[in-house]
């Protein structure tokens, strides 16, 4: 395996796959749908049994 | 409570197993003890058997007592959380840490004053730094996450936890692999990896018992009655997940026989190096930043009495954290015998890691928005929100000393050591201690501490003892590198590598002194803890308000 | 009621994510080394450490000279004038586990070999600060008396084979014989040396009457950074690092 496939490999896929893991987890966290989920699933240290 | 109705109750499953697993670990260790030559594997092959014989007594005599605990419990009846093996975590950290802060303060008086070394084997400086290590990263950290990871994942999932002597036996279990470890140090038995010492047999031992807490933890999580996983969760289980598989490939090892306390690591040179360095900078990345941030994200809300600032964020929070964190590791070896392209990569990423990091720090002191006024009042909050101070303090830092030209002076210096500190006293130890004050009057059943004066303390003479370690280690630091790399008139070196030593003397005691200030802290915090264990209040002035009431505004 | 098996899948799903983004980090970074040729340079001299010296090795590890020696001269104009020519990753390719070191309280040690006499790693050893009086090291006097164990010499080599490094049968047959060779210089040591090439063959701490872990760690400490012939090495190139 030669070093030159491997950085070019990595300095473009590599992009494209961190770049796509980020979008991903914003936008879970941003979806709109889910903010009901999120804003109940933050109460619940603060719920008492 | 049990019926008194409910006849002989029976074996749980998990009793069988463990107490079947234990008589074949008391065989084998018998057997081992009584084949080696090894004087190393001798004496722990006796406290391996040793260990096994008590475990095994310890279930019979559960069963035969026939404890309220075996019984289960309906599925309608309110949640009878597992709450004594989290009292015994409790207890456990304390202790833990207490013996790994004193043995940290005693290698840095070693330091500062090498006759303390006494010439022997036992306790010098080589073989009582990775005891200190260990003891505060694994023993202490360790206990505190058992401790607070079983309460939360109860909590949040309101559920309990599965099994009945499963968490036990991980508590237990992990309790032998320190004692393990630790007399293993003493004696020389070492595999020479920093933060990753124990020898195989204590590797093996630990896998086991990590398993089954990885287990008991999906097991709550599997449980829960409630529909979300609280995202303390996700990082508590991003630890124990991430943990294993760093613990398993780092160490990969032959040993010399099946009686020898000896092994070759699988890997060599570079690539052992890079192995080493994935595992152990991910030991600080999930082990004390994503298991402690997990406290983080139960303890501030809790303690402040509102929900964390923003869920949202705490999510990318996770997710980044973890993506980064596992790619920043070649920064331990910038121009070294290491690919220039690994340790680009690891700069870029550690670099990186600052976003995250400081997301994650924003959320926590966010989280007291509205509520900034019980820093004032409650020195418990005060702790873990200086802690969080600490956290970002240490994780700007750590992006610095990571970029190659930075690091070229601070690596092999006392400025990691600083830094390192920074992180493990004012963040990692801090947030421990602010959960601890949380966790104690909990599951004791106390209104209040014994005295919020005594936390007052604690956290004065320990912050004390904090600034100056790391001051002393930043000077330390930067003065030996630059006198290292000094050149005088005539181009040649300057100074000797001893004068660079001679130079340091100073800032060795000035450490040594704040050690001393943080122990003492966290002998206060002991004292404190255990008057409030016995149900005693000291009577105070209301100058502190008492903080086991929520303020009615706040509860909404 | 809450539909459990959904939720089940859902913390199962959360650990199948972690598991996969923390193992493509390490995954990326680490295989290419073992793959690469260009990680370890092609070098002249590099051999198996001999019995003794694997035995000095050993006892290096246990007392934690680690914890505040380095083994690894980075590539640096001070350290190279300090130390030596930097560390290359072949230097260290029979290493298991590595020692390159992470603090330097004390001086490097990749280049220690030959830079001082015998006598002065046991006396330094014996007593540090009768040799550097502003040294901070711990002293290691129990060396001296303490007879190395080497009854299981063969088994280490047998399972540093395992691990990769290149003994020989010859090389495991004849470890025993080899490291008491190599502390007696009146005796025969042709065979040590065709098997072990510049292996050091002296009474390392001046005690003729046994085998101590004195010897065996001077015998390691002093052929550290010799082995490589740099007058055949070529640093230039595109296959540098």
């Amino acid at each position: 395996m030669e070093y030159n496939e491997i950085s070019t490999f990595s300095q473009t896929w590599g992009l494209v796959y961190l770049v796509v893991m980020f979008l991903g987890g914003v936008i879970y966290a941003l979806w709109p749908k889910n903010k009901s989920k999120f804003d109940h699933a933050a109460q619940i240290p603060l719920e008492d049994d | 409570m049990t019926r008194e109705t409910t006849a002989k109750a029976k074996m749980p499953l998990d009793g069988w197993v463990i107490a079947a697993a234990l008589v074949i670990g008391t065989f084998y260790a018998t057997l081992t003890a009584a084949r080696t030559e090894d004087p190393v594997m001798s004496v722990h092959a006796y406290i391996f058997a040793g260990a096994f014989l008590l475990g095994i007594f310890g279930i019979i005599k559960a069963y035969f007592d026939n404890s309220e605990s075996l019984t289960s419990q309906s599925a309608d009846a309110p949640i009878e959380y597992d709450l004594k093996v989290i009292k015994a975590g409790v207890i456990a950290s304390v202790f833990w840490g207490i013996v790994g802060f004193l043995a940290g303060d005693t290698i840095a008086f070693q330091l500062a004053y090498p006759d303390l070394n006494f010439d022997t084997s036992f306790i010098n400086f080589g073989r009582l730094r990775p005891l200190h290590t260990s003891a505060v990263i694994f023993a202490f950290g360790g206990n505190v996450l058992l401790a607070t990871s079983f309460y939360v994942v109860q909590r949040t999932c309101k559920a309990r936890l599965p099994g009945v002597f499963s968490s036990w036996f991980v508590f237990w279990g992990y309790q032998l692999f320190i004692v393990i470890a630790a007399t293993g140090y003493l004696m020389g038995a070492t595999q020479g990896k920093e933060y990753a010492e124990p020898e195989w047999y204590t590797d093996i031992w630990l896998t086991i018992v990590w398993v089954v807490y990885l287990l008991v933890f999906l097991g709550t999580l599997w449980k829960r009655r409630e529909p979300h996983i609280y995202v303390a969760n996700w990082f508590y289980l991003a630890f124990i997940v991430t943990v294993a598989m760093l613990h398993i490939v780092n160490n990969l090892t032959v040993p010399v026989s099946w009686t020898s306390s000896k092994s070759y690591i699988l890997f060599a040179g570079v690539q052992d190096a890079l192995t080493q360095w994935w595992y152990g900078h991910n030991a600080v990345g999930f082990f004390l930043t994503a298991g402690f941030l997990a406290i983080m994200y139960y303890f501030v809300p809790k303690r402040a009495n509102r929900p964390v600032y923003s869920y949202r964020l705490s999510i990318v929070h996770f997710w980044s954290l973890i993506f980064m964190y596992i790619w920043a590791g070649p920064h331990h070896l910038h121009y070294t015998a290491l690919p220039d392209w690994a340790q680009t990569l690891g700069m870029t990423f550690s670099i990186m890691l600052w976003m995250p990091s400081w997301g994650g720090m924003i959320n926590g002191l966010m989280t007291l928005s509205g509520a900034w006024d019980k820093l004032r009042t409650d020195p418990v909050l005060r702790m873990l929100v200086v802690s969080i101070a600490f956290y970002g303090m240490s994780t700007f830092e750590g992006p610095v000393m990571s970029i190659k030209a930075v690091n070229s002076l601070s690596h092999y210096t006392d400025w990691t050591v600083g830094h390192v500190h920074s992180g493990a006293l004012g963040w990692v130890a801090y947030v421990s201690f602010g959960a601890l004050y949380c966790l104690v009057p909990w599951l004791w059943n106390r209104t209040q501490l014994y005295s919020l004066k005594l936390v007052s303390y604690h956290f004065w003479i320990s912050t004390f003892g904090i600034l100056l370690y790391i001051t002393s280690m930043w000077v330390s630091g930067i003065l030996q590198g630059l006198m290292w790399r000094a050149y005088d008139d005539l181009g040649f070196l300057e100074y000797s590598f001893v004068e660079t030593v001679e130079a340091m003397n100073p800032f060795y005691w000035i450490r040594a002194i704040g050690g001393a200030f943080f122990v003492i802290g966290s002998l206060i915090m002991a004292y404190n803890l255990w008057r409030t264990a016995r149900g005693d209040v000291r009577t105070e002035s209301r100058s502190l308000a008492p903080e086991a009431v929520p303020s009615p505004i706040a509860a909404e | 009621m809450i539909k459990h098996d959904v939720f089940e899948k859902n913390s199962i799903v959360l650990l199948i994510g972690i598991l996969i983004v923390v193992s493509i980090g390490g995954l990326i970074e680490i295989a290419p080394l073992f793959f690469l040729e260009s990680t370890i340079e092609k070098v002249k001299g590099m051999r198996p450490y001999s019995p003794l010296e694997l035995a000095g090795r050993n006892i290096y590890i246990r007392e934690g000279c680690y914890n505040c020696h380095s083994q690894m001269i980075r590539s640096l104009r001070d350290e190279v004038e300090r130390y030596g020519p930097y560390s290359l990753a072949a230097e260290s390719m029979y290493d298991h586990p590595f020692q390159w070191g992470s603090k330097r309280t004390g001086p490097d040690l990749a280049r220690v070999g030959g830079k001082y006499s015998d006598e002065w790693h046991k006396e330094h050893m014996v007593n540090p600060r009768g040799i550097v009086p502003e040294s901070v090291m711990p002293g290691y006097p129990f060396l001296l008396d303490t007879p190395l164990r080497f009854n299981d010499i063969k088994e280490h080599l047998e399972a540093n084979r395992m691990v990769g490094v290149p003994y020989t049968d010859e090389m495991i047959d004849l470890a025993e014989e080899d490291l008491r060779a190599q502390v007696d210089p009146d005796g025969d040591t042709d065979g040590l040396l065709a098997r072990y090439p510049k292996a050091q063959v002296r009474n390392f701490d001046d005690n003729a009457k046994v085998i101590t872990e004195m010897d065996a760690l001077i015998a390691y400490l002093q052929m550290l950074g010799t082995l490589v012939d740099f007058s055949a090495y070529k640093a230039e190139g595109p296959e540098l690092r």
